[in-house]
């Protein structure tokens, strides 16, 4: 057994719901309940492998690769069929593994217009082979692919499951992520080329550049490609435009999916790829980061504020939230990516939470405009109490999952990595701090717009406005769990990420500046790094304090 | 680059700093964390089976807090042992110190204190016992971040004993008050179940051994508040008071997020093998060692400062406090009279060795602090006077107190203000639950419409009214008195008969203390008055509150009359002296977390005259209410509450300053009209407009470019350059899309194939160029 999961683990896991969509293709379309029955099954069938995984998983070595795979794959690009695991990835694995049976249980009785089960749930299988795909690939070429097939399936899931606008919004979503993908493509080969890597995978990428090294115009221009492709998935200002639509027309599941765990394919990609190849660059670019993912929680925050539907407030406090994430990785320390993989992982089951609820809303009271809603508390007080309990989470309260991926990014962006300017990142965590209050204005604002009060005449007397069902206690619980649970013990998360980040992070990155003589600030090689901002003097005066 | 010298030092040795803690200490000291489990778990039980039990949770959550306060009483007589007996072992903090002194440039004003504060410790040597107070410390790893582990656990001491003693307590008469008060409400279950989560935060926040444990705690504390101001969130202002409540605080908590920021690196800078640490007696040691720039401390304390404004309602964020009376009367007495707001002024107290080097409170005659305070204090009492809502008297009332309070703090009269902290939760509290009483019986806060001649019909409300207002009005010899008494002692300003010491010479504090007490005993006059004199200007039968009410309210004035002689001053020549500053001897620590603050010697002269100002404006009320106002009433036969030509509609002036009064300062009219209006409203929808004409616009615009150029190029180069890339990408789609390709995936494949062929180009392009 233990064997079979070292070598097949990964592929396996990655692979098997293309078996049930396989299946399921054979099944006839009107089959309805054995559809159901096999994805969930399938996507089941998943999780146990992941749990299996898990207790094989080496939580003593999660900066190293396990279960690790690599044969060659495509011969004449030197592109490898390279898979594994580490810190890292596991949360997010595990966070992909969880969401998708959920979605499917949540979608039992209520598949959204024009039904059709089959189709629906072969997509979400298809999704879920490329989002897990893409967290364990190691080979560029590889997670291209990966990160592309999760393309389609979300696009067909809005543009025929979809709201009124869904073929605006499906096609802004499908081109606008193509062009980033687009753009990434063109880095990653650039990249291969220009540090003449023996192949497309990682490890041998990291090692070629580190010792070949690519010029630090080319290294910028790679990076800024890598930039776009995974910043525009994140969503950062200004390239978010495409979320709110997305997230709006999609149906519940989809912006489920979406949020939980699409997204943090871009994050993902920061601080799996373009942090750990081109560090230099990421230097260089830091700042930048730093500014826009600020940018991206004032300026979401004051989105969602002009909002008037639920759905799309959500969908704009997404943006708010990644920029928390964004600004824990422009640090470039380890504090800052531990805090960011945990903000991942958080505002996957958070934002997750309230796009179900959202769902739910609209499913009872058919609509999603706040100014109509009210009263949710009285009609049906469990899902009131639910819907609050994920509102408190996601301004980042204390002891709910929230608060560990939102307060450790704002302490990290006081210290920001070696070669850094101290002082931008300062203001920076001044300006995101700002960014909680208007957090908490918002989200309050829905909950006691939608929740508190009494009911609006129109839905006072509607029967059809029930308490929290069956299946959706089900496909709920875990997430609820999961958002006390590591509020409470945090730990859960960073624990399994410290080493990861720690062994991703260069250096130069990482060592105490203040504590390097210049002979071993020599020996590492880090003159290139810190003088890169000319505000380093400023760094060094504040980390010697008195 | 500086070169250092790194100390290592084992625990317990000689070399490094003595935090003034152990790890040692009675098992009670060691697992004060039971105190707050026990409330944790008792919310959970409620939350879920709370209401299938025969009285619907509420005998869970008493018997949670009966047991907390049960064990809260033997940890404080453990610790009462601990103080004066044990020996132990102290835990020493091991540090860099860094060589160069001169590069490091230390500002005048710094240096000046800190020899000040290190003449005056020199002369308060003999002042102590001997031994010091070594707290109680035990810590778990929470969690790891970056090979650091940041930890969770207890940092036991007088203080904190202290405050486990008065949450428990005034959380377990709450909680029996309640059954009566709110019984039968519509969510009593959930009403239990948030009093339950609220005594858990609060305890755990008292013995937060870290910053970070307080934070959380912190917050933890608000949300209960939110929940439980917006108890009966049918009604729209009691959820906009919840809201108010919890906005505010989340813009002082900003500050506290970025202080605790500061204060971990700057303590991890000058700890070897570690970058960060959230330790309070660490951070307090270290700060007390002159070891951290000034900057830092007083960037750090004024970020706090704001924390504590919004917390523990100082001017200008004090204006949630009163809209936070929407909430249920029990919840107001606990909540936002005796312990919730007092986390601002305990946070200060933990963290005093902070406040002390980063605001230079010794030798100084001003500062931040005690300015914040003074200027609450002021704030609070006069806007007491325009209310006619018996608990917005009383919340303004508490703000009035906290600034006395933080004033104390901020001249470094630690105990003063800790002990006023301590026999304010009583009497307020007592306050607290005596207009609950009385509107319980009249259904109604308004003193004006509804009440009037109250004591003929609630003799126990009254008197033990009467006791709650004597106490905060601060007349011998009860409580109030002897905490407020300390409090103006220590502002070291009564010159007039050679001084009472202290920290500095802080007479404005002395002054503005001085106005306050006269204040305090003027308003709290009118409101006894028009509560419980006259005649009853209500509507149908009153009568007395239960035992329920009643019982809770005579052990709170019990305490109002005799919380005061557990701190009689030193020298206070009728008692003995073992029987002299007991308080201050088990709660202030004598240890290196803590500052070395001087103490002021006691008063008589200014006993005495404090005295008589109070009287003073217990007087003028007494004879503008009691006498003329009475007159006019028996004059006119109804029952009045204002005279008919009173000052404020004979004088301008008057009638000016009651109208700004009126209005609280224009405070919530800046605050929630201009403010949070304009930030929801024009900037929200301007950042809207903004991001859907330009940034989507341009969005738009490239994309319908896109589609157009994407057709032709599709027509002209597609078949030709890329033709194994579309068939690529049209697998994936027919795997994918089945059926449903008809509908987009002509497109979607020409897309792609623009994609693919573009992507390949740029990366020529990029080889070539770059």
């Amino acid at each position: 057994m233990e064997n079979f999961i070292n070598d097949w683990g990964l592929t396996v896991t990655t692979f098997l719901p293309m078996v049930g969509v396989a299946v399921m293709l054979l099944i006839p379309k009107a089959q309805e309940e054995l559809h159901k029955k096999t994805a969930l099954a399938t996507s089941l069938l998943v999780a146990v492998m992941g749990i299996l995984i898990l207790t094989q998983f080496d939580f003593d070595a999660t900066g190293q690769l396990q279960f690790a795979v690599d044969h060659i794959w495509i011969d004449v690009i030197n592109s490898h069929y390279a898979m594994g695991l580490d810190g890292m990835s596991l949360p997010l694995v595990l966070l992909t593994m969880l969401v998708v049976p959920l979605c499917i249980i949540y979608s039992w009785n209520h598949f959204p217009e024009p039904q059709n089960p089959k189709a629906f749930l072969i997509l979400i299988l298809v999704l879920e082979t490329g989002m897990i795909g893409t967290f364990m690939a190691q080979d560029l070429v590889l997670f291209f692919v990966f990160f592309e097939v999760v393309l389609l399936p979300m696009f067909f899931m809005i543009a025929v499951w979809g709201g009124d606008d869904r073929r605006y919004a499906s096609l802004k979503f499908f081109l606008y992520t193509l062009f980033g993908s687009a753009l990434m493509l063109v880095s990653f080969l650039a990249l291969y080329f220009l540090s003449g890597s023996e192949s497309f995978v990682l490890s041998d990428l990291i090692a070629a550049v580190s010792s070949n090294g690519v010029s630090r115009t080319a290294g910028l221009w790679i990076f800024a490609g890598m930039f776009l492709g995974f910043g525009i998935k994140v969503p950062m200002f200004p390239f978010h435009t495409w979320l709110p639509d997305a997230h709006t027309q999609a149906p519940t599941v989809g912006s489920v999916i979406l949020a939980a765990v699409l997204l943090k394919l871009g994050t993902y990609g920061f601080i799996r790829i373009a942090i750990p190849v081109l560090p230099e660059a990421a230097v260089e670019w830091a700042p930048w980061i730093g500014l826009l993912a600020v940018i991206g929680i004032i300026y979401g925050a004051l989105g969602c504020l002009a909002q008037t539907d639920m759905k799309r407030l959500i969908a704009f406090s997404s943006v708010a939230h990644m920029g928390f994430v964004m600004l824990g990785i422009s640090t470039l320390t380890d504090f800052g990516i531990n805090a960011a993989i945990m903000g991942m992982v958080a505002h996957g089951l958070i934002t997750g939470m309230l796009f179900f609820i959202a769902g739910s809303v609209k499913e009872r009271y058919h609509t999603l405009d706040i100014n109509r809603l009210g009263g949710l508390l009285i009609q049906a007080p469990r899902m009131g109490w639910i819907f609050g309990l994920c509102v408190m989470a996601s301004l980042g309260l204390p002891g709910l999952a929230g608060f560990w991926g939102e307060f450790p990014a704002i302490l990290s962006a006081y210290n920001p990595g070696n070669g850094l300017p101290v002082t931008t990142f300062r203001v920076f965590m001044v300006i995101s701090a700002l960014g909680t209050v208007l957090a908490a204005g918002y989200l309050l604002w829905l909950l006691q717009r939608a929740a508190f009060g009494t009911p609006k005449d129109e839905f006072a007397e509607d029967p059809s406005i029930t308490d929290v069902t069956k299946h959706e206690w089900i496909s709920w619980a875990p997430f609820l769990a999961l958002i006390v649970a590591i509020g409470i013990y945090p730990n859960l998360i960073f624990r399994v990420t410290d080493g990861a980040v720690d062994a991703s992070l260069d250096d130069c990155l990482q060592v105490n500046a203040s504590e390097l003589t210049p002979e071993q600030e020599e020996a590492l090689g880090c003159a290139s790094i810190y003088n890169l901002h000319e505000d380093h003097e400023d760094h060094e005066d504040h980390e010697a304090g008195e | 680059m500086m070169t250092e010298l790194f100390i290592f030092a084992e625990s317990a040795s000689q070399s490094g700093l003595p935090l003034g803690i152990t790890s040692g200490g009675a098992w009670l000291l060691r697992n004060a964390w039971l105190i707050p489990l026990i409330p944790a778990l008792s919310f959970l039980g409620i939350l879920f089976f709370g209401k299938r039990m025969p009285r619907k949770g509420a005998e869970l959550g008493i018997a949670a807090v009966g047991i907390a306060f049960v064990l809260a009483v033997l940890t404080g007589l453990a610790w009462l042992d601990h103080r004066d007996n044990y020996h132990g072992e102290e835990t020493h903090l091991a540090v860099v110190t860094v060589e160069h002194h001169g590069e490091i440039s230390h500002d005048e004003h710094h240096d000046d204190s800190h020899d000040e504060h290190a003449a005056s410790g020199h002369s308060e040597s003999g002042h102590h016992a001997a031994h010091s107070s070594l707290a109680v410390s035990n810590t778990v790893t929470w969690f790891q971040t970056n090979g650091v582990d940041i930890s969770v656990g207890v940092l036991v001491d007088g203080l904190s004993v202290m405050m486990l003693f008065v949450v428990t307590l005034v959380s377990l008469l709450v909680h029996i008050y309640s059954t009566d008060y709110v019984g039968g409400d519509r969510r009593y279950t959930h009403y239990f179940a948030f009093l339950s989560l609220f005594s858990a935060s609060m305890l755990t926040l008292v013995i937060s051994e870290n910053t970070l444990q307080l934070l959380v705690a912190w917050e933890l504390v608000g949300v209960c508040s939110f929940a439980l101001i917006g108890h009966w969130w049918e009604e729209k202002p009691n959820s906009d008071a919840a809201l108010k409540a919890f906005l505010t605080n989340r813009v002082g908590d900003m500050g506290l997020l970025v202080g605790v920021t500061i204060l971990f690196f700057a303590v991890g800078s000058v700890l070897p093998d570690t970058f960060g640490s959230f330790s309070i007696a660490a951070t307090n040691t270290v700060a007390n060692n002159g070891l951290l720039s000034h900057t830092a401390l007083l960037v750090a304390a004024t970020c706090l400062m704001a924390a504590v404004m919004s917390k523990s309602g100082q001017f200008f964020l004090h204006t949630w406090l009163p809209d936070a009376m929407a909430g249920p009367t029990p919840v107001s007495a606990l909540i936002h009279a005796a312990t919730m707001v007092v986390a601002g002024v305990f946070m200060i107290a933990r963290l005093y060795g902070v406040f002390f080097e980063g605001l230079s409170i010794g030798g100084s005659s001003i500062n931040l602090m005690a300015l914040v305070g003074g200027i609450t204090t002021l704030v609070g009492a006069s806007l007491a006077f325009v209310q006619r809502d018996i608990k917005k008297v009383l919340a303004y009332s508490t703000i009035s107190q906290l600034g006395y309070m933080v004033l104390a703090l901020g001249v470094g009269a630690w105990t003063a203000a800790v002990f006023h902290l301590f026999t304010h939760a009583f009497f307020k509290a007592c306050l607290f639950l005596g207009s609950g009483s009385v509107a319980h019986a009249v259904h109604s806060f308004d003193m004006k419409s509804d009440m009037g001649g109250m004591r003929k019909a609630m003799p126990h409300t009254y008197r033990t009214f009467i006791i709650g207002s004597i106490a905060l009005a601060g007349l011998p010899p009860l409580a109030g008195f002897w905490s407020k008494d300390e409090i103006l002692a220590g502002t070291g300003g009564w010159g007039l008969f050679g001084g009472t010491g202290g920290n500095g010479s802080y007479t404005l504090m002395l002054v503005m203390g001085m106005i306050t007490a006269a204040l305090t005993a003027a308003y709290m006059t009118r409101c006894v008055y028009l509560t419980f004199f006259g005649e009853f200007r209500g509507h149908g039968d009153v009568h007395e509150s239960g035992p329920r009410i009643v019982v809770p309210l005579w052990i709170l004035a019990g305490l109002a009359i005799v919380a005061g002689l557990f701190n009689l001053p030193k020298g206070f020549q009728l008692v003995p002296d073992s029987f002299q500053e007991r308080f201050g001897h088990y709660v202030e620590p004598v240890a290196g977390y803590f500052p070395t603050i001087s103490h002021a010697t006691p008063s008589w002269s200014l006993a005495i005259i404090s005295t008589l100002v109070v009287i003073g404006g217990a007087s003028a009320a007494w004879w503008y209410y009691f006498v003329k106002v009475e007159a006019a009433s028996k004059a006119s036969g109804k029952s009045l509450t204002e005279l008919p030509n009173g000052p404020t509609t004979t004088y301008p002036l008057a009638k000016i300053i009651h109208n700004i009064l009126d209005k609280k300062y224009y405070l919530d009219h800046l605050y929630t009209g201009i403010i949070a209006g304009g930030t929801k409203g024009p900037l929200a929808r301007m950042a809207y407009r903004f991001n859907q004409q330009v940034i989507d616009g341009t969005v738009d615009r490239v994309g319908e470019t896109a589609v157009k150029s994407g057709q032709f190029v599709y027509d002209k180069i597609d078949q030709l350059v890329v033709d194994g890339a579309v068939n690529t990408s049209g697998r994936l789609s027919s795997e994918a899309g089945g059926e449903l390709r008809k509908i987009q995936s002509g497109k979607v494949q020409s897309y792609a194939a623009i994609l693919f062929a573009a992507a390949t180009v740029l990366a020529g392009i990029l080889i070539v160029i770059v």
